[in-house]
């Protein structure tokens, strides 16, 4: 329920003993209003749906494992997860940072129009499902249906990925450095150009990672899909 | 002498060796838009029982007959408030333009009831236009802004819709134009097709978990719906009642779309009828009537309609291929320079007639409905549009009103079960009423 109470300036959180709805109402509408830029939140105990909903210039720190939704829908805000994160890591976020710093579960940056998101570690199933403009790096490897219907920004996969990478991709691009098991309908591998090169070097010095972009590969789709025609494989 | 035999087949009559004949020079099944065509089970097989010696009738034009309608008391603390239970449905600014996104605002907030998004985003148009405005999240989540749920005054989870449950949206090339395209994030004139799951989530208790994500983005002030195409709707309910949501709306089989399978439209999903009852049973079973709304939807046409619907338990309709008409679809004029100008030769190039037009999906509206056309969508002046969909939502409350009178209520929501028997024994059936003249309603003991 909604907290009417009068919130109190802070730059800290112990959700062992804050609610988290005193939290992300404080984000929401007061933090900025007080001049805060920074927050700590401490004991996240793999709470859902923390950080959420952020609209304003903040950098929020979270110090262990969250659960769904970190940073769901985040505009503007920079949130960093010092452990792991559930499903649905800054899933639909418009723009901003957020920093995954350990793994990620299932449908990490779904549908994401903007910002980045960085994961140290692995992601799970359908990183980056329908994918809608964001910047996705990931240090470690993909689940499988990573990308499934990206329509747009791209995905960098510094370690391998699982079945059916980019099935049924629009105009999400995919940089991949290690195995792909199998690729999705419609997905294929493509020359790197130098502008893919370019863009991948510096994603991947924002994410702080030194891998050489000349070790990936690209995915893009064969757009075979985009109109219906009597004889397209209906096996897809 | 005699003359040709013609005996047609039942199994194989005309329309099905030309679907069998279509299908096979084509390769490719149909995509139409509207709802199922096929004769189902419906409100028309339901009657009224009003007033007689056992019951007293309110006086048809003086007394009061309340309309007012509250939904997401739950747990929302801004609940929706509208001055009828008639609402518009979630149609997309996509399979319409934004002309008539813009109309429907119009005459929703002139009637005091609500309009809704659909698969697309929210316009700018429709946000001004409409006082109370309903933001869907479905599966595609094409345009989905935190902006817009901030914007929204509920939010509605879309989990499948009546005319094709199971199944995601379609949107053909011809009617993804530059701002379409733009709003979606596709390519221009791609055959978009929309997911048929969510993206981050992906049973009952993970939506458990995203209603909270939205309540908690929302500061807990905005109602969450949650829609479902009629299937298993007895268990769907209820899956969505301990799921969270404040509104549950039910689209029976009878709805429409703005391009689907047609074997979908035609068979998949249950009837509008049955699935209200099984709704209904849901929310007593978990004793949440009246803290649970539940809003019905798929072939609502009429105030009988909307009676029946509330008799047999819903706080409220929601209209979509009825406000499509009453804008004009289907019509042989449309209105340029206050005049009636015809359409006919357009639904002919079309392959079809007024009456029988079902070409959402060809973009080519001949009435300026269901259209991205540049030229086509000028056909619907909105003021005309608007004007024309507050007289049909006027009458259609009125008829429900007349009709709530006539049975002795003095508030819509007080039209009941006991009110109503049925015309067929499928019917008695499927609503859980008496066959008319008897006591019985099949599957329940006498």
């Amino acid at each position: 329920m909604a907290n009417l109470r009068p919130l109190l300036r802070r730059s800290e959180f112990d959700l062992a003993h804050d609610s988290l709805r005193d939290l992300n109402l404080y984000l929401h509408k007061q933090a900025a209003q007080d001049g805060v830029s920074q927050i700590e939140v401490k004991n996240p105990d793999g709470a859902h749906s923390i950080a959420c909903g952020l609209d304003a210039d903040l950098d929020v720190q979270i110090h262990g494992h969250v659960g769904y939704y970190v940073a769901g829908m985040n505009k503007h805000a920079s949130v960093t997860v010092h452990g792991n994160a559930g499903p649905g890591a800054a899933e639909n976020m418009m723009s901003g940072r957020v920093h995954i710093r350990g793994f990620a579960s299932t449908a990490a940056g779904a549908s994401a129009h903007g910002g980045l998101l960085i994961i140290d570690g692995d992601a799970s199933l359908r990183c980056g499902i329908s994918l809608k403009g964001a910047d996705i790096v990931v240090g470690g490897s993909v689940g499988s249906f990573s990308a499934f219907m990206a329509q747009a920004g791209r995905i960098v996969i510094c370690g391998d990925a699982e079945d059916a990478l980019g099935d049924s991709l629009y105009e999400a691009v995919i940089y991949v450095r290690g195995k792909v098991r199998s690729l999705g309908a419609d997905a294929r591998f493509e020359p790197m150009t130098d502008a893919d090169r370019t863009a991948l070097k510096a994603l991947l010095a924002q994410s702080g990672l030194a891998h050489d972009p000349a070790e990936f590969r690209r995915v893009a789709s064969a757009k075979s899909l985009y109109h219906w025609h009597a004889d397209a494989d209906q096996e897809y | 002498m005699t003359g040709p035999q013609l005996e047609e087949s039942v199994g194989f009559d005309r329309s099905t060796i030309e679907y069998i004949q279509r299908a096979a020079a084509t390769g490719l099944y149909e995509i139409r838009g509207l709802g199922a065509k096929r004769r189902v089970p419906n409100f028309d097989d339901l009657l009224f029982l009003a007033a007689s010696l056992s019951r007293y009738p309110l006086e048809g034009y003086r007394e009061r007959c309340a309309t007012k309608t509250v939904l997401g008391t739950r747990f929302a603390t801004r609940p929706i408030e509208l001055a009828i239970p008639i609402t518009v449905a979630g149609m997309s600014f996509g399979a319409l333009s934004a002309r008539v996104k813009d109309a429907l605002g119009r005459a929703a907030t002139e009637v005091g009831t609500s309009t809704t998004t659909g698969d697309g985003g929210m316009t700018a148009e429709e946000r001004a236009s409409s006082k109370t405005l309903i933001y869907q999240c479905l599966p595609s989540r094409y345009g989905f802004d935190p902006d817009d749920v901030r914007r929204a005054d509920a939010i509605e989870i879309v989990i499948g819709q009546g005319a094709k449950p199971g199944g995601g949206g379609m949107l053909l090339g011809q009617k993804v134009n530059p701002r379409v395209a733009r709003m979606r994030t596709l390519p221009e004139g791609v055959d978009q097709r929309s997911a048929s799951r969510h993206p981050d989530w992906t049973g009952p208790d993970d939506l458990v978990i995203k209603i909270k994500e939205l309540r908690e983005i929302t500061d807990w002030e905005k109602p969450i719906y949650v829609k479902v195409g009629a299937t298993r709707v007895f268990n769907d309910v209820k899956l969505a009642v301990h799921a969270g949501a404040d509104v549950i709306v039910v689209d029976g089989m009878q709805g429409g779309t703005a391009a689907t399978q047609t074997v979908f439209i035609e068979h998949v999903g249950i009837p509008t009828l049955a699935a209200l009852r099984q709704a209904v049973d849901a929310l007593d079973d978990l004793n949440m009537r009246g803290t649970v709304q539940l809003v019905i939807s798929g072939g609502i046409r009429s105030g009988a309609d909307v009676a029946k619907a509330l008799a047999m338990g819903a706080d409220a309709v929601a209209i979509g291929q009825g406000v499509l008409m009453a804008l004009g679809c289907n019509s042989d004029t449309y209105v340029a320079g206050g005049q009636h100008v015809s359409a006919v030769e357009d639904y002919a190039r079309l392959g079809t007639a007024p009456g029988f037009c079902h070409h959402c999906h060809t973009g080519k509206c001949p009435v300026g409905v269901t259209t991205q056309d540049a030229a086509l969508e000028l056909r619907l002046d909105p003021a005309v549009g608007a004007k024309r969909l507050r007289n049909y939502f006027k009458t259609v409350n009125m008829e429900l009103t007349t009709i709530a009178r006539a049975c002795g209520k003095q508030d819509v929501h007080h039209l009941e079960k006991e009110d109503l028997v049925a015309l067929t024994v499928e019917a008695a059936a499927m609503a859980g009423v008496p066959l008319a003249g008897t006591s019985w309603i099949p599957g329940q003991p006498a």
